[in-house]
């Protein structure tokens, strides 16, 4: 592995390290008593009447999907980008190729209404 | 051990790239310190600049102006009882927090401070801080999907859908700063991001006024998506707490929600140094090219100290301004030493400017170097704290519909409209 990708690690072990030892220490002085109320979800107050991972709206996955297709889009973009000069009007209007179809399929979401929050 | 430490002194390029781990590993403990302490004093600095705002005072008990109340808060965290739902799935409860701050942390290792006062400088950097800082959501839903609760579960949804959505748009703004860095002799253009600051460097001007206005716009779209990532106000409707409490952290308590907090912060420094690092030069002073000459270098070296000096002059004023009472002798004692400690660090600061003004390869000349780049840096992210601080108290908070809306219909078309238009233009001029 190239050498200046080990500070990353570091910088994971460092943070794994020092951040759960905070919570063990934290844990050894700090009061523990816990009882059936308190460990109760946080609902005002009212007992909780079913499990909280039942159904959601599925705009949430549309949302999702949607982020994948333009996210996508967006890395094939950095090489370009980085390359921008040296590619030249070329490179510009080979980019603009792939960004109109991908405009087009944003056009037809929008249209569609996947945009809409209703 | 000793070799190794020594070795690295008076090299010019940051630890990871001299392939000095123990360089690297100091310079790490060095960030995780400093964000930590900055995560503090923002906090105070936040409660007493909405206090501001809304003509209150703030915090005014623990310590002269209640400036020992973020430790006072850490201390009540670390006693407060810990809670894990009966029904939560604890395994994943213990885990969520860790993996938002290791999300928020880790992007400092390629944030330049400095052309080698950086933990490492990756030929990827750009790409790896995206990558990484957008692991945070997983600590998000995480947390909203093990609290097994209504209020966690609907907003980490609501935290993730948001953040994925203004993704996009941030990240087709990076790209067409990134369009800006290949224009150059060789024509090839660096996702580093020491690379991206040293291009504007080279092109003398930095990327926001490049090509006016389509620099700017893309740094608008940039600065809106920001804090939409760090989920905070007007945006800030994962934790909604007139509909959602708190939002995804609803069932955490203690020192394990204030982790939560740590990571937010810190997520929130962290954006703001990338968009600092793309847009507003980085590490460079204010007029690099215009106002050169060592007359200069040593005008604009003089701020670190002065801006300490400034800051020990408030709290002079501060200290002579208390009410003689004996209730406050205490705090005026602490406040005239605190006092009396930032006039010591701003003389300091001087004296290395003086001391290393005239021989840059000296060590007091490396020093001040040092110190002039971490400034600036330092100084450009803390307006955008202060910004972060400003919308908070100014903006109402969006409905969630007006939110997805401007996300995807306007900063999608404008960030996408801004790039093609920058490549036009990049293209037309070279």
């Amino acid at each position: 592995m190239p050498s200046n990708y080990v500070p990353a690690f570091l910088f994971i072990a460092v943070v794994g390290i020092l951040i759960p030892l905070t919570l063990v220490v934290a844990r050894v002085i700090r009061t523990q008593s816990p009882n059936r109320t308190k460990l109760m979800p946080y609902e005002c107050g009212i007992d909780p009447y079913d499990n909280a991972r039942g159904r959601y709206t599925v705009r949430y996955y549309i949302i999702a999907i949607l982020f994948v297709v333009f996210d996508v889009e967006t890395i094939f973009l950095f090489p370009w980008a980085v390359k921008f000069k040296a590619l030249g009007v070329f490179g510009l209007i080979e980019m603009l190729v792939f960004l109109a179809i991908l405009i087009v399929g944003y056009v037809w979401v929008w249209k569609k209404g996947a945009l809409e929050w209703v | 051990m000793l070799n190794a430490f020594m070795s690295y002194l008076g090299s010019t390029v940051p630890p990871g790239n001299a392939d000095n781990q123990l360089w690297a590993l100091i310079y790490v403990l060095i960030i995780f310190a400093g964000v930590s302490l900055a995560v503090v004093a923002m906090n105070w600095i936040e409660r007493k600049a909405l206090a501001h705002f809304q003509i209150r005072l703030g915090p005014m008990r623990v310590g002269p102006h209640g400036l020992l109340q973020p430790i006072a808060d850490a201390l009540k965290l670390m006693l407060k009882e810990d809670i894990i739902p009966a029904q939560a799935d604890a395994v994943v409860f213990w885990v969520a927090p860790l993996i938002g701050l290791l999300a928020a942390f880790t992007v400092y290792t390629v944030i330049p401070f400095g052309p080698s006062q950086a933990v490492s400088d990756m030929n990827i950097g750009i790409l790896f801080m995206l990558g990484v800082s957008s692991l945070g959501v997983l600590g998000i839903i995480t947390a909203g999907w093990a609290s097994n609760s209504h209020y966690p579960l609907i907003g980490a949804l609501r935290s993730s859908a948001q953040m994925v959505s203004y993704e996009v748009a941030m990240g087709l703004a990076i790209v067409s700063a990134l369009l800006m860095t290949s224009l150059n002799r060789t024509g090839t253009g660096t996702l580093s991001m020491i690379g991206i600051v040293e291009a504007q460097q080279q092109q003398g001007v930095w990327f926001i006024f490049k090509f006016f206005p389509l620099g700017l716009i893309a740094f608008v779209i940039f600065a809106i998506a920001m804090i939409a990532e760090t989920n905070r106000a007007p945006f800030d409707l994962p934790e909604a707490e007139s509909e959602l409490t708190a939002g995804f952290h609803t069932e955490y308590s203690g020192l394990r929600w204030s982790l939560f907090m740590l990571g937010e912060y810190a997520a929130m420094i962290a954006v703001s140094s990338i968009a600092v690092t793309l847009w507003l030069g980085g590490w460079m002073r204010p007029f690099p090219n215009l106002l050169t000459g060592s007359a200069w270098d040593f005008i604009f070296s003089l701020f670190p100290g002065l801006t300490f000096a400034g800051l020990a002059a408030i709290a002079f004023i501060g200290t002579a301004r208390m009410p003689a009472q004996a209730y406050f002798r205490i705090q005026r004692i602490g406040l005239a030493v605190f006092a009396a400690l930032l006039g010591l660090i701003a003389l300091l600061l001087l004296a290395i400017a003086v001391a290393g003004r005239t021989n840059d390869a000296s060590i007091a000349g490396r020093f001040r170097e040092g110190i002039d780049y971490v400034y600036w840096f330092v100084l450009k992210v803390a307006v955008f704290m202060y910004l972060f601080i400003w919308y908070r108290a100014t903006w109402p908070r969006y409905r969630f519909d007006q939110l997805m809306r401007v996300g995807w219909k306007v900063m999608l078309p404008i960030s996408l409209g801004v790039l093609i238009l920058t490549a036009i233009v990049g293209v037309l001029i070279s």
